[in-house]
């Protein structure tokens, strides 16, 4: 029995050498060269609970740790957000996302294979699946280039790489991979072959036509067929997997179809390395991307919107429209339940929300929405809202309770103070501060005076600021002040509308009414019925 | 090769989800005493006869298709009934034959389905029987087709074929297959291939000489042993599939004819019961969905009559009216007639016979019902938030065509109220096309219309009789701005009584 060179898997993937310029997907500088700042403080994200976020975000993908560290980074460079931005808006077309998703799938089989090829005993075996993962390979980029060719790019990212693997399928040294991987795997496809087992026994020929006994089965009880029965078929497992009794039938099989065989094994010799190191970083890159937007879609479908901001690093004059908690959204959406999105907006000289009103009005989401908002801009994605400005802010610093720490009051108390006072000495003017119910553990006394204390702080720093707090007397602190509460229903007051809007503090009292509530008076009741 | 009994050309979809509404009609009309009486204590012919019932046909060729079967049922009951345990025994024969189809291996999935269809193939020459002795003697188009269906599919030639793939399919088979190349040069898509494990003629004659290769495993190479076993079994599992699934299907017949027969049997035991008891049976007339058609002589409420002996039956004749208003005496048999309409109106649109004397109605596309309830401990809310939560749900369910029996709704308020209430509620529903029958003691409402005549009504009233007895028989007349209240009050012994209700 001859032997085989069997492919060498463990060879880096070659570069080609070929001239277009493709750097990085993810800046317009070689990555890792971008200024970009590690959020050290990872508090303020589980206090915004972009912890679940972003831990959805990466999910069980292979690139999970690069797509985790790119969502907790806040990159300062508007160059490298905007270069993101437009992957992104290229992104939009259902149809090209669906071409780059489809080959970030089809490069993961390939690894996949690849990688499997060691533990294969039969060379027979690791040529198959070595010419597989080459098919899974060719197809790939072809597909890929075909998309990017087929569709409006205009991202100087996937307009580089569009360029780079245009070259790469022009050359020679791919014609050739894709011309003997198709003539490899046509000439397996033809074979097909008869076992006969007689006890011990085993006969190996080539098939000629004999006829199928379950087609005959299935033709004699015809008549009965009453719609979908149940499948009883077995599924075996799929591939790769071959016992010591399937290899040596292999072997006759591939002397049987002797020149089939001996084509795939000089194939294997030829080609031993056939993927190139470009694209592979290309995929890679391509998963902060894809990733984001596979989180968001469902909530897209939901009828949420997402937007690029507008980024701003001098004018604090921010707002956002129809924007709302990503990690509520992503919550509520999964359980078929309504999102309500809110709008903010700050003028000059206004810097600081003070958000008051009754428990579950949604104070905390609109807090929280405010904090996620800043962070996500500053990752280069989509954020939550129909349009944005968002201010391109050094810091972020959150404060937000922690239930757990209630037993002990005191103590919790100077934590607190303690953790403003950091807070307050680290922040610049182009810091944010998110606050939420501080001092409830405290007198009203306390709370009024610490609160009063705070805001004096926030508005001399001229921080951008959001006040959560049940106090209504904060929200009157001057014209840097806005005040937000929730907004109610004047038909229906005692409905929750988790809208928090622009609106004076004034802890009204909620009547209930059941009028309409049941939709059936005549004139709504008219509407519902369909004809 | 289908039963069709309760459609002309479909199956009956028994797993499908019930109507909506279904939990109210069953409450308010209380059809679990109908219900109860035809299943006679089999709980399958309940859960069929509750189905059917409940999943109303809108045409009245349908409606007729299936009269004519049951009319076929009622003439010859116990054909009938042998046929319904042939189905019935099918189904435990399959269930009582050794063997699992859930196996994980083609090869036991192969023996347990060939000994299901030996025994379901016995079933079948029963059946094939039933239809020559008595086929013949049928005159519906439902049960006519299914003879001759059974007479055309199982003659005797198919019947030796079946035999003699049964006997091939004892061997197991399994020596010769085909393969071909899985992506990792595996064998895969075994077929079994007929030919019994022997060469092939050609090769035999030698005309076709092919080049064979062989190996011999190891005596006690279990793992070799074991790989040819799982081949083998990959080589029939197409053909025990197939085998699996034919049991499958013959007994999905089966399943089918047992459940489409087994509410013509059950409408037999009603029937039975309700002859017994001297209770008017007729067969109904369905009138099209587009008019306001109801004339009924006799009509009684089918629970009632099954529970107690006198029950007194109601002519209208409310032809024309998509608002029937009843009112009158407490007690007086108004929701007893409310409850006989829409019982008599589930009846007809599901293919059975009424208990009145004659009965014709217009096609609903659906019946809502909307009546009072006992106060629930469990409710958080209260009365009337509870009724027009209802209300609500209704109004999500309907449409134009559908027919709303209310019985003493939005009575949790006070009449001024609940008279605006009902009002809105019934004056949206006239408008979208909707038939109203509406059973109140609220005078305010039922005069309203009474006066306004804006929509063609029918006023019912439930008479007091002048010795304070009560003739449940309702007659036409205006509403009275009066109640009976006091009658009942005294006749239950005042508020120190024993029924203090």
């Amino acid at each position: 029995m001859a032997h085989h060179r069997t492919p060498d898997v463990t060879a880096q993937p070659a570069a080609t050498g070929l001239s277009p310029r493709f750097t990085s997907l993810l800046s317009a500088e070689p990555a890792g060269q971008a200024d970009s700042v590690r959020a050290g403080d990872l508090e303020y994200l589980s206090d915004l609970r972009l912890d679940q976020v972003i831990e959805a975000v990466a999910g069980e993908r292979e690139e999970r740790d690069l797509v985790a560290g790119l969502f907790c980074q806040q990159v300062r460079d508007i160059d490298t957000l905007t270069y993101r931005h437009e992957v992104f808006r290229d992104l939009e077309d259902p149809d090209l996302f669906e071409v780059v998703k489809a080959f970030a799938g089809q490069l993961r089989q390939v690894r996949g294979h690849l990688g499997q090829l060691a533990k294969m005993r039969s060379a027979r075996q690791r040529e198959g699946w070595f010419l597989d993962a080459a098919v899974i390979y060719c197809d790939a980029v072809r597909s890929l280039a075909a998309g990017l060719a087929s569709r409006p790019v205009a991202s100087r990212g996937l307009l580089a790489f569009r360029d780079y693997l245009a070259a790469y399928l022009g050359s020679a040294e791919f014609a050739r991979l894709a011309a003997d991987t198709a003539g490899r795997r046509n000439d397996l496809a033809q074979v097909t072959y008869l076992v006969r087992i007689k006890g011990l026994r085993v006969e190996v020929s080539r098939y000629d036509g004999e006829p199928d006994y379950s087609a005959e089965i299935e033709k004699t009880f015809e008549r009965f067929r009453q719609g979908a029965v149940q499948d009883y078929r077995i599924t075996y497992r799929g591939w790769p997997g071959m016992s010591h009794v399937g290899e040596r039938i292999l072997d006759l099989v591939a002397q049987l179809f002797s020149d089939e065989f001996s084509a795939l094994a000089d194939y294997c010799q030829r080609h031993a390395s056939f993927a190139d190191r470009k694209i592979d970083q290309f995929e890679r890159e391509i998963q902060f991307y894809l990733a984001y937007l596979d989180y968001i879609r469902p909530l897209r479908s939901a009828g949420l919107n997402f937007c690029l901001p507008e980024l701003t690093a001098d004018s604090k004059e921010i707002f956002a429209r129809d924007t709302f908690d990503l990690a509520l959204a992503a919550r509520l959406v999964g359980a078929g339940k309504a999102v309500v999105p809110n709008d903010f907006e700050l003028r000059d000289p206004e810097r600081v929300f003070v958000v008051s009103g009754p428990n579950q009005g949604g104070k905390t989401t609109f807090a929280r929405t405010f904090g996620q908002l800043h962070h996500l801009a500053g990752t280069g994605c989509p954020v939550p809202g129909s349009a944005a400005r968002l201010y391109l802010c050094d810091q972020i610093f959150t404060h937000f309770e922690r239930k757990e720490d209630i037993a002990n009051l005191t103590g919790k108390l100077e934590d607190d103070l303690l953790r403003i006072q950091q807070a307050m000495r680290a922040a610049t003017p182009a810091s944010i501060v998110i606050m939420n119910e501080i001092f409830t553990s405290t007198t009203l006394r306390d709370a009024r005076f610490l609160g009063r204390k705070v805001l004096q702080k926030v508005v001399e720093l001229d921080l951008l600021c959001v006040y959560v707090t049940f106090i209504d007397e904060l929200a009157f602190f001057g014209d840097t002040v806005v005040s937000m509460a929730a907004a109610i229903v004047p038909d229906d007051p005692a409905r929750r509308t988790f809208k928090v809007v622009r609106k004076p503090a004034d802890g009204l009292a909620y009547a209930l009414a059941i009028a309409d509530k049941h939709r059936v008076t005549y004139g709504l009741l008219r509407g519902r019925i369909t004809a | 090769m289908k039963a069709y009994l309760l459609y002309q050309d479909r199956d009956f979809d028994f797993s499908g989800e019930f109507p909506p509404n279904s939990g109210d009609l069953i409450q308010d009309l209380e059809l679990t005493t109908l219900l109860g009486v035809m299943a006679a204590g089999d709980k399958f012919l309940y859960g069929i006869s509750e189905r059917v019932l409940l999943t109303s046909l809108r045409d009245p060729e349908g409606i007729r298709y299936r009269q004519g079967v049951l009319a076929d049922c009622v003439a010859e009951p116990d054909v009938v009934r042998e046929l319904y345990a042939v189905a019935v025994g099918a189904l435990e024969d399959k269930r009582s034959v050794w063997g699992f189809l859930s196996s994980q291996h083609p090869s036991s999935i192969l023996a347990a389905a060939v000994r299901q269809l030996e025994v379901l193939v016995v079933r079948l020459r029963q059946l094939r029987r039933l239809a020559d002795d008595h086929g013949g003697r049928f005159r519906s188009d439902g049960l006519t087709a299914f003879f001759r269906t059974v007479q055309r599919e199982l003659d005797d030639d198919y019947f030796e074929t079946l035999g003699r793939h049964l006997k091939q399919l004892r061997f197991g088979g399994g020596e010769l297959m085909s393969a071909q190349l899985g992506r990792d040069n595996s064998g895969v898509s075994y077929v079994l291939r007929s030919g019994n494990g022997r060469p092939s003629w050609r090769e035999r004659v030698g005309i076709a000489p092919r080049s064979v290769r062989a190996f011999t495993v190891g005596l006690r190479d279990d793992a070799a042993a074991a790989a040819l076993s799982d081949m083998t079994n990959r080589g029939i599992n197409l053909v025990a599939n197939a085998a699996a699934q034919a049991a499958d299907h013959i007994s999905s017949y089966f399943s089918m004819l047992r459940a489409e027969l087994g509410f013509y049997v059950s409408c037999l035991n009603l029937r039975g019961q309700l002859v017994t008891a001297g209770q008017p049976v007729t067969f109904p007339e369905p009138a099209a969905s587009t008019g306001w058609e109801l004339t009924c002589a006799d009509l009684r409420d089918a629970c009632l009559a099954l529970r107690i002996d006198h029950v007194v039956g109601n002519d209208v004749d409310a032809d024309g009216t998509p608002l029937v208003i009843i009112t009158g005496a407490n007690s007086g048999g108004k929701s007893t007639f409310l409850r006989s309409l829409g019982v008599a109106q589930l009846m007809m649109q599901c293919g059975m016979f009424v208990t009145a004397r004659s009965f014709r109605a217009s096609i609903c596309e659906g019946i809502f019902t909307h009546f009072v309830r006992e106060e629930d401990p469990a409710m958080v809310s209260g009365r009337l938030d509870e009724e027009l939560t209802r209300m609500s749900t209704i109004a999500d369910q309907i449409s134009s065509r559908c027919l709303v029996l209310f019985n003493e709704s939005f009575a949790a308020t006070n009449e001024r109220e609940g008279s605006e209430i009902g009002r809105q509620v019934v004056t949206a529903l006239l408008e979208a096309g909707i038939r109203v029958f509406f059973v109140t003691h609220h005078f305010d409402l039922a005069d309203s219309f009474h006066r306004q005549r804006a929509h063609p009504a029918l006023f019912l009233r439930a008479p007091r009789q002048p010795d304070g007895r009560r003739d449940f028989k309702l007659v036409v007349a205006p509403p009275l701005p009066t109640s009976y209240g006091e009658d009942i009050y005294h006749r239950i012994g005042g508020w120190l009584g024993e029924r203090d209700r």
